[in-house]
């Protein structure tokens, strides 16, 4: 049993620099890393090129990195929600690529299983596809896109085990198995972690072999960014 | 009488058919889950990750885990299933998805759309509408007929930088069901007691308007 466990933050970041490209998952606020988000905006790095869904909203989330002016490019799909983002994309302190988001989810998932590239459908004819080939199969138009390079990814699982492998819940799953092994380093926290044998085999959604650090996080807020409920 | 947005929700839930899985975009499209047709079994996904999504809700059961493409908080159906986002586009662009419902900012006479980017504006981005447009066979607009400003969002061509090209199938707004055509906008039907004259002036792209044009039934 190969063990991927780590005690600290701080360990789980070992080796991150200032100028690093970061997969970061999540959707909005569901799923996300709390605890490494918290510990790179207290930290001393800066300049990285994230690769997340969304921004966050300005005191959580993807939000605390830019709110400490961490981020000097931005690689996602929906960047509404945070005002503090806004305001550096609008002032140009920072660079934006928007990505259709079934795009962005398959351009992680290529870097995770080794595909350099592959064709998709989406953008075909407008902006995005501006600088992109442009190839037909049976006479529908496609652009290629390019997996990501990437030097850490930062996910968030619900369950994990000593030996990496992970199990998430609901729709807190969304980025975090497509980013996991889809950097050169993976570092997994999980609100439970478990020791080896506990986890049912049968269930595991990420297999241990593409993380590489794993560790509880703990205080989870996990905070809701539409509350909506039924009108009663 | 226009129709209000939740009777365009239910002019579109109409289209519904026993065992299609829907993708319903933000904005009005949402709605139409609240009005599916008696004895009519569908599926809705949120590109996210969840098919089988169902209603809000009840106060005090929200799950922070559980949200839809629009981060709003929802809940599972009997037989629901969650899944990664590269695996939902799958779904997606694999056209296991039978019917698309989306708003727009501006719909061409050829079935172009536009509903993501505003030049001057703030853009927060195109999320999953590119995907969702390029793939999809049945896509259904849901939106209004005019902008704020009285213009025409029937357009012989977009203005707006596009989503997608020739995709679109068929449109609901406040004044009419239309169905793009290889001669433009062909008229389906008329909001009740609206005259074909205000549907016309309404419209800046080719529209083709028959003898007769039922009204809407909502």
């Amino acid at each position: 049993m190969i063990r991927k466990k780590v005690d600290t933050v701080a360990e789980a970041l070992e080796g991150i620099q200032s100028g690093m490209t970061l997969m970061l998952g999540g959707f909005g606020l569901c799923g996300i890393p709390e605890n490494l988000i918290k510990a790179l905006a207290a930290s001393s790095y800066k300049n990285f090129c994230c690769i997340s869904a969304n921004v966050g909203v300005d005191d959580f989330g993807l939000g605390l990195l830019f709110g400490t002016q961490k981020v000097k490019k931005m690689i996602g799909s929906y960047v509404g929600e945070n005002q503090e983002f806004e305001r550096q994309m609008l002032s140009a302190e920072i660079e934006v690529i928007l990505t259709p988001m079934g795009t962005l989810a398959e351009k992680c998932r290529a870097a995770q299983m080794g595909i350099p590239a592959f064709y998709t459908p989406a953008g075909y004819g407008t902006e995005v596809a501006e600088t992109k080939e442009i190839r037909e199969f049976n006479g529908k138009n496609y652009l290629l896109e390019t997996a990501f390079t990437s030097d850490f990814s930062l996910v968030k699982a619900w369950k994990g085990d000593e030996a990496g492998n992970l199990i998430y819940r609901g729709t807190a799953r969304n980025f975090n198995p497509l980013m996991c092994g889809a950097s050169k380093i993976t570092v997994a926290e999980v609100e439970e972690l478990v020791p080896v044998g506990t986890l049912d085999p049968n269930q595991i959604h990420t297999p241990g072999i593409f993380v590489d650090r794993i560790f509880q996080g703990d205080h989870y807020e996990k905070r809701i960014e539409r509350r909506t409920v039924q009108n009663t | 009488m226009a129709l209000t947005k939740d009777q365009i929700a239910k002019r579109i839930a109409q289209e519904l058919k026993s065992g299609d899985y829907v993708n319903l975009g933000i904005g009005i499209p949402t709605l139409v889950a609240n009005y599916v047709p008696e004895g009519i079994e569908v599926e809705f996904q949120s590109e996210n990750g969840i098919l089988g999504m169902g209603p809000f809700p009840k106060a005090g059961e929200e799950d922070p885990d559980l949200i839809n493409a629009g981060k709003q908080t929802i809940t599972p159906l009997p037989g629901a299933s969650y899944f990664d986002t590269a695996l939902s586009f799958g779904m997606i662009r694999g056209k296991y998805i039978d019917l698309t419902v989306l708003g727009a900012m501006e719909v061409s006479d050829q079935g172009d759309i536009a509903n993501w980017k505003i030049p001057g504006k703030l853009v927060k981005g195109m999320g999953g509408a590119m995907d969702l447009v390029a793939s999809s066979e049945n896509i259904i607009v849901a939106m209004m007929h005019t902008n704020p400003k009285g213009e025409s969002k029937l357009r012989s061509a977009c203005s707006l930088p596009l989503t997608g090209v020739r995709c679109v199938k068929r449109i609901v707004t406040n004044l009419a069901v239309l169905d793009v055509t290889s001669d433009g906008f062909l008229l389906i039907e008329r909001a009740p007691g609206v005259p074909l004259d205000e549907i016309k002036k309404a419209t800046q792209g080719r529209i083709l308007i028959p003898n007769q044009v039922p009204e809407i039934q909502v």
